[in-house]
């Protein structure tokens, strides 16, 4: 016998099998170790496991970051927009958007735009405006234009584009004052977006609070409370938005206004989150660990909101996530119909509620651009918001 | 099951008391009455306002009573099938209502249709194909319907019509139809305009439509019997069809409580905009004028409807699905 077969566990044809030991080193946890890929895995917490997955949802991810950069710039909407909120340019009134050219007859002038001619057709009365082609306007980047108060507080006249010296620069036109549309659709983000972010907190706490009383006490409590969500429910939305609106004093100031908005179309959005909340109650005060926690005598608030919300947070920020975009589309409702926020305070509904006949749309339909990032925020925020749900369960 | 119903229709009681009282109360809540915009709206035209006059009528509508006493007597008109009296239109509140009703109806109704039609099959098409380009592109083109503000497109649709087809702005038929009874012609006036709030209210509805029924039928879809089914050599179309899709049809009949009254009261704004014959404005401007026997009325109606609804669609949602359970757990 060679030594080569003495130490092969094989033996050899026809012979008997040897008694034999492998020499590797032994590991009982062999089978059960995990690579370091896995483990990451494994380790990773819940919050880790859903960002890992809202991550393959590519298009709610670059709403996500659309959405970031939008809330963004309501921080610095002053250095963005090229003139003030309420400038008024008495010469322009109703003017087209302007494009912006970078060759002027053939040579490369860097972004600029044309002067503008002004003429009134004496036969119906239409302003008409035409490019000058001989006046070439350069617009000015980072540059001191219009003096402003940075969030109403300090002064400055920084901005990051300015319009032409000794010229008008209105890349989205004009309104009926002859105000910039770019200007006030940058300024009305602030309102518009702000809107829904603290109505839906609003509305957020109310359901989160009332739901999980009732889900959790259950009998007459419950009931109450299920009969006036109910109520609630079975009213339009539109009347009660109408009726409430119009208990507002005409002589509260805009910004109290601006509040007592976000109130209402908080006070009717907290029913659905707060049925979720109960009913998600309703059948985790069945699972054991409640029953331990009760027995240890936690008292309620503390089993409710270290023990049980945690245990579908994820599924009611992703539902309120859906919600944003009603209260935006309430607020351009309202506006619309007059009862909302009211100018100065400018809001995309309330640039909008300028756009509501039909001259505009025949004659100045730049008017209606701010509906542009309406539906761009209404977009990304469902998509967003469904991206979320899907990575709401991330061990599904 | 019986006794289910009945515990149903008993619990309706209180839910109606409290919609009736919430109703009163955010119809009371803004400052002034009917008659004092009267008065000064009279005064506004310059004519005089004789001071017996006012207070005949303050008398005969009851703004001189305390408010619960308007309240349960306004609550009490209902049991006799009294629904008040409009002050702007000097009509008992159902004879304003009556006219309209009938053309919300049709509006409203078209609508729905429109929207399980356009609902329907791209829901189905979503969710057999889950994740591909053009189940993201069809739920893109739902969610376009959703942002878009109603009014403005409905704006934009009636420009439209109006360049393309010289249909007349606005209403829901020709102007000159408006006063004459019907005809074969008023009726090819209102199919004519009757796309356009059709289209409008029926794409932002839509997208949930389609959301939802693709979350059901997707989740009926990875179930075993599904697979048994297939395995066992169903036609993938019998597979979808024979029950997995009819699972996922339970919502349609949950919505049952918020269709009914939204065939009444149809889209409000586009309606405004549209200046359509609905009661959707009636309503709105009822609300403005404080006319609120007429607002309170109608809401009230509004409410009730979805009450009926809700009901229905619960026990229709018993009796096709035994699973749910009847009995909502206190079980402490």
């Amino acid at each position: 016998m060679s030594t080569k077969e003495a130490n092969s566990p094989i033996p050899a044809p026809g012979a008997a099998m040897t008694h034999y030991v492998s020499d590797a080193p032994f590991d009982p946890h062999s089978i059960e170790k995990l690579t370091p890929a896995q483990e990451k895995v494994y380790l990773a917490s819940q919050w880790k496991l859903m960002w890992w997955k809202f991550k393959q949802h590519k298009i709610a991810l670059v709403s996500a970051i659309f959405l970031i950069l939008l809330y963004g710039s309501i921080l610095i909407s002053e250095l963005l927009s090229p003139y003030n909120l309420h400038t008024r340019h008495v010469n322009f009134v109703f003017t087209p958007p302007q494009s912006v050219h970078l060759f002027h007859e053939g040579s490369f002038k860097g972004p600029f735009v044309y002067g503008l001619n002004y003429k009134l057709n004496m036969e119906n009365l239409k302003r008409e405006y035409s490019e000058n082609k001989k006046e070439v306007l350069p617009i000015r980047f980072f540059c001191s234009g219009e003096p402003y108060k940075f969030w109403g507080v300090i002064k400055a006249d920084f901005h990051f584009v300015c319009p032409p010296r000794g010229g008008q620069m209105f890349l989205l036109g004009t309104d009926r004052l002859g105000r910039d549309m770019l200007s006030r659709i940058i300024a009305g983000a602030r309102i518009s977006l702000t809107i829904g972010l603290i109505g839906i907190t609003v509305s957020f706490v109310l359901g989160i609070v009332i739901g999980g009383l009732a889900g959790y006490y259950g009998g007459i409590f419950d009931l109450v409370t299920q009969r006036i969500i109910e109520v609630l429910q079975s009213l339009p939305s539109i009347p009660l938005w109408l009726a409430l609106a119009a208990i507002m004093p005409v002589t509260w100031s805009p910004l109290v206004i601006y509040f007592g908005i976000t109130l209402i179309l908080a006070m009717l959005d907290w029913t659905g989150l707060a049925r979720a909340v109960r009913s998600k109650l309703l059948s985790l005060r069945e699972e054991d660990y409640v029953l331990a926690a009760q027995l240890m005598g936690a008292k309620t608030w503390r089993i409710i909101s270290r023990h049980m919300v945690p245990g579908f947070l994820s599924h009611l920020i992703a539902s309120a996530t859906i919600s944003i975009p009603t209260m935006v589309l309430g607020e351009t409702a309202l506006s619309f119909l007059g009862l909302g926020l009211r100018p100065p305070i400018t809001s995309w509904g309330v640039l909008l509620a300028e756009a509501q006949n039909i001259n505009v749309v025949a004659l100045y339909p730049w008017l209606m651009l701010p509906v542009v990032p309406v539906i761009l925020v209404i977009l990304a925020f469902n998509f967003m918001g469904d991206g979320m749900r899907d990575a709401a369960d991330p061990y599904k | 099951m019986l006794a289910y119903i009945l515990r149903r229709i008993v619990i309706m009681i209180p839910t109606l008391l409290i919609a009736s009282a919430l109703i009163f109360a955010i119809i009371e809540l803004p400052p002034g009455d009917y008659l004092e915009s009267y008065i000064a709206e009279l005064k506004a035209q310059g004519e005089s306002v004789d001071q017996a006059q006012i207070e005949f009528l303050r008398q005969e509508y009851g703004f001189d009573k305390p408010v619960l006493e308007r309240y349960f007597s306004w609550l009490w008109g209902f049991t006799q099938g009294d629904f008040g009296y409009s002050f702007e239109y000097q009509l008992p509140v159902s004879d304003v209502v009556g006219d309209r009703l009938w053309l919300t109806v049709l509006v409203s109704f078209t609508t729905i249709i429109f929207t399980w039609v356009i609902a329907f099959p791209i829901g189905i098409y979503s969710a057999t194909h889950q994740y591909s380009w053009s189940d993201y592109g069809l739920t893109f083109l739902g969610l376009l319907g959703l942002a878009i503000p109603n009014f403005l497109l409905a704006l934009v649709l009636t420009y439209l019509a109006k360049i393309w087809f010289g249909t007349s702005i606005g209403h829901l038929m020709d102007p000159k139809y408006l006063t004459e009874p019907m005809s074969w012609d008023k009726f090819k006036s209102i199919l004519e305009h009757l796309w356009i709030p059709v289209i409008v209210i029926g794409t932002s509805g839509t997208a949930g439509m389609i959301r939802r029924l693709r979350a059901n039928l997707l989740d009926e879809l990875q179930k075993q019997y599904v697979i048994t089914a297939k395995a066992k050599g169903l036609k993938p179309f019998k597979a979808l069809v024979k029950y997995p899709l009819r699972m996922s049809l339970n919502f349609f009949i949950s919505d049952v409580g918020s269709i009914l009254p939204a065939i009444i009261s149809g889209a409000e704004i586009v309606a405004v905009v549209l200046s359509l014959e609905t009661t959707g404005p009636l309503l709105i401007a009822a609300l403005q004028s404080q006319d609120m026997y007429l607002a309170g009325s109608f809401l009230m109606f509004l409410a009730s409807l979805t009450v009926v609804g809700v009901l229905i669609s619960d026990i229709a949602l018993a009796m096709l699905d035994p699973r749910i359970r009847l009995s909502g757990g206190a079980t402490r």
